[in-house]
């Protein structure tokens, strides 16, 4: 588990407050009734299949999803009020690679919130630019194309770009979403530090055992909140089955619930393997 | 060669053509990369609209055009929100509209004296001195816009679903786009002419690009490569004795294609390269794979 600290809204004030909120898009509900607490310093997952309305309950906190019934509050107040101050990382698979802009570039656009006056970035805004991709281990390839990145480059270029604004909330959506094994790591031990330093983050995924297995805290959701809490509690067969319209099952390792794949014969191998379990059955 | 600069309303052309060379090259960045470059074709379809309606009920043509130019771009805007419709549709839908009743309008009004073969096809040695000035101000209040809203027009062009939630009132920024857009087309129809436009706003920055992976140069570079289509090209007019616009459209179509075969070129030379040095880096490793023999 990356980070092991409990959530904590039942002594804190809440950062993100969910109060009975139906969102969605033209008219349409996504998510119907959602009630959700996100406390100072919490590490979080949206946990669920594609179109179950996890992005949309992200976006919903951004204020750009439609929110039909209820409220949605940062920081104790009403979005409809101020929109608040958020660090967002979009999907890296929404992102044109092929639009002319440098990593310094991408970083900088985070700083427009603190600078609507002058027409350009001033020096101490650079610096503190290049003091956050230092941090995130990028600063020297600032003057580089941002498709002349790694993957795990490219998802520090997005969260240098959220994190320059020194923003208390960082939302992610699915920032493991088609990268390999070593960026997903590193993706996470990255928000799992940040997170340390009092960064309240709050991420979406499908991945069950790859990353949502090891936040402390999970709300599993399709259509509606089906469960919320650790995933040693939330990973059951029958909140998992609610949540992805299907069997799953659960097995343990090392102390962590994780789910068992059920094993595929793909194509024309189908009946080699077929032959070979009957005959070691025999 | 100079033969022609000795012609005042040449030179006025050649300043005239210029400048909206680098209006357009400006322009040109955003519309290419927001991946709308039918959007310079279309208005100008729909600003010709304008300015038959603006003959009509006698208005000046510049506010007449500007203001249809404008709610056309605004309409397209709102339409390409609504997510069954694409912008490509939206352009054709509305564009298309507008630039049929500016047809009808002329079949329809028997008392029409004013030719509008101009606004069609372009006339820019008949340029004006008040056509002048007015493209002048156009190009001056647009490159203005362009760096005091830098990078907020970067920021909406590169991700205009987050730049919103980094404070950026895409909104406004879309509305004054597209103020300075239609502004931009209805100054250079009367050089280049309705047909002739969208090559101006988009052969510019597609050079550009091919050229450079840098924002800022990019835009520099698109404005002078516009810049320098447009005095090439109706330089080379007077020589060639063709029309001014479709001279300055050729000229521009001729650099895109040297600079996409030098862009060919360099990607060609940095393959070979990269194979060369995969190539020496192997053969130092079997050279260095004797050394324990």
């Amino acid at each position: 588990m990356l980070h092991p600290s409990p959530h904590q809204y039942e002594h804190h004030e809440p950062v993100v407050e969910l109060r009975s909120v139906t969102c969605g898009y033209g008219g349409v509900a996504v998510v119907e009734h959602a009630d959700l607490k996100i406390a100072r310093g919490d590490f979080v997952g949206l946990l669920g299949p594609s179109g179950s309305g996890k992005t949309t309950l992200l976006k919903s906190i951004l204020g750009a999803a439609d929110v039909y019934e209820g409220e949605v509050l940062v920081n104790g107040r009403s979005i409809k009020d101020k929109r608040p101050t958020i660090g967002y990382v979009p999907q890296l698979e929404t992102i044109d690679w092929e639009f002319p802009v440098t990593v310094e570039q991408v970083v900088m656009m985070g700083l427009i919130r603190k600078n609507h006056f002058f027409p350009w970035f001033r020096q101490e805004e650079r610096d503190h630019a290049y003091s956050i991709m230092e941090r995130l281990g990028i600063a020297e390839f600032g003057k580089r194309h941002i498709r002349q990145l790694s993957g795990g480059q490219q998802q520090r270029a997005f969260l240098a770009r959220a994190l320059v604004s020194d923003p208390s909330l960082l939302l992610l959506d699915e920032p493991t979403s088609g990268v390999d094994i070593k960026t997903r790591d590193e993706v996470m031990h990255l928000l799992d530090e940040l997170n340390h330093q009092d960064i309240t983050i709050l991420l979406t995924t499908h991945e069950i055992n790859a990353v949502a297995a090891h936040l402390p805290w999970v709300v599993c959701i399709n259509g509606r909140i089906v469960a919320e809490g650790p995933p040693s509690d939330v990973f059951t067969p029958e909140v998992l089955k609610e949540t992805y319209n299907a069997e799953i099952h659960i097995t343990e390792y090392q102390g962590m619930k994780l789910v068992a794949e059920s094993p595929h014969y793909f194509g024309r191998n189908d009946r080699q393997n077929h032959e070979h379990e009957t005959v070691a059955g025999d | 060669m100079f033969d022609p600069l000795q012609y005042e309303f040449f030179v006025r052309g050649l300043i005239v053509a210029t400048l909206v060379g680098a209006l357009c090259g400006l322009i040109g960045v955003y519309i290419v990369l927001r991946r709308m470059a039918y959007i310079g074709h279309g208005l100008s379809h729909a600003v010709f609209g304008g300015a038959v309606v603006s003959y009509v009920i006698d208005l000046n043509f510049f506010i007449g055009a500007s203001v249809w130019g404008f709610l056309s771009a605004m309409l397209i805007n709102l339409t390409t929100r609504k997510r069954s419709i694409g912008a490509d549709a939206a352009i054709g839908i509305i564009t298309t509209a507008s630039f049929a009743l500016g047809i009808a309008l002329i079949s329809r009004t028997k008392t029409a004296t004013r030719s509008f073969d101009a606004a069609l096809f372009g006339n820019i040695l008949g340029v004006e001195q008040s056509d002048m000035y007015a493209i002048a101000a156009v190009t001056l209040a647009t490159f203005a816009t362009v760096i005091i809203g830098y990078k907020y027009l970067l920021f909406t062009t590169f991700e205009p679903d987050v730049a919103g939630f980094y404070g950026v009132p895409t909104g406004w920024i879309d509305a004054l786009f597209a103020l300075i857009l239609a502004a931009t087309i209805v100054v250079s129809i009367q050089v280049l002419g309705v047909t002739m436009i969208a090559s101006a706003i988009v052969i510019p920055p597609v050079v550009a690009r091919l050229l450079t992976n840098d924002f800022g140069k990019m835009m520099g570079l698109s404005v002078l490569i516009g810049a320098f289509c447009g005095l090439g090209g109706i330089y080379l007019s007077y020589f060639v004795n063709a029309a001014s616009g479709a001279t300055v459209v050729l000229f521009s179509a001729a650099l895109f294609v040297v600079a996409l075969a030098y862009n060919t070129a360099r990607d060609r030379i940095a393959v070979m390269r990269g194979k060369a040095r995969l190539h020496a880096g192997s053969v130092i490793a079997a050279d260095d794979s004797h050394i324990g023999d």
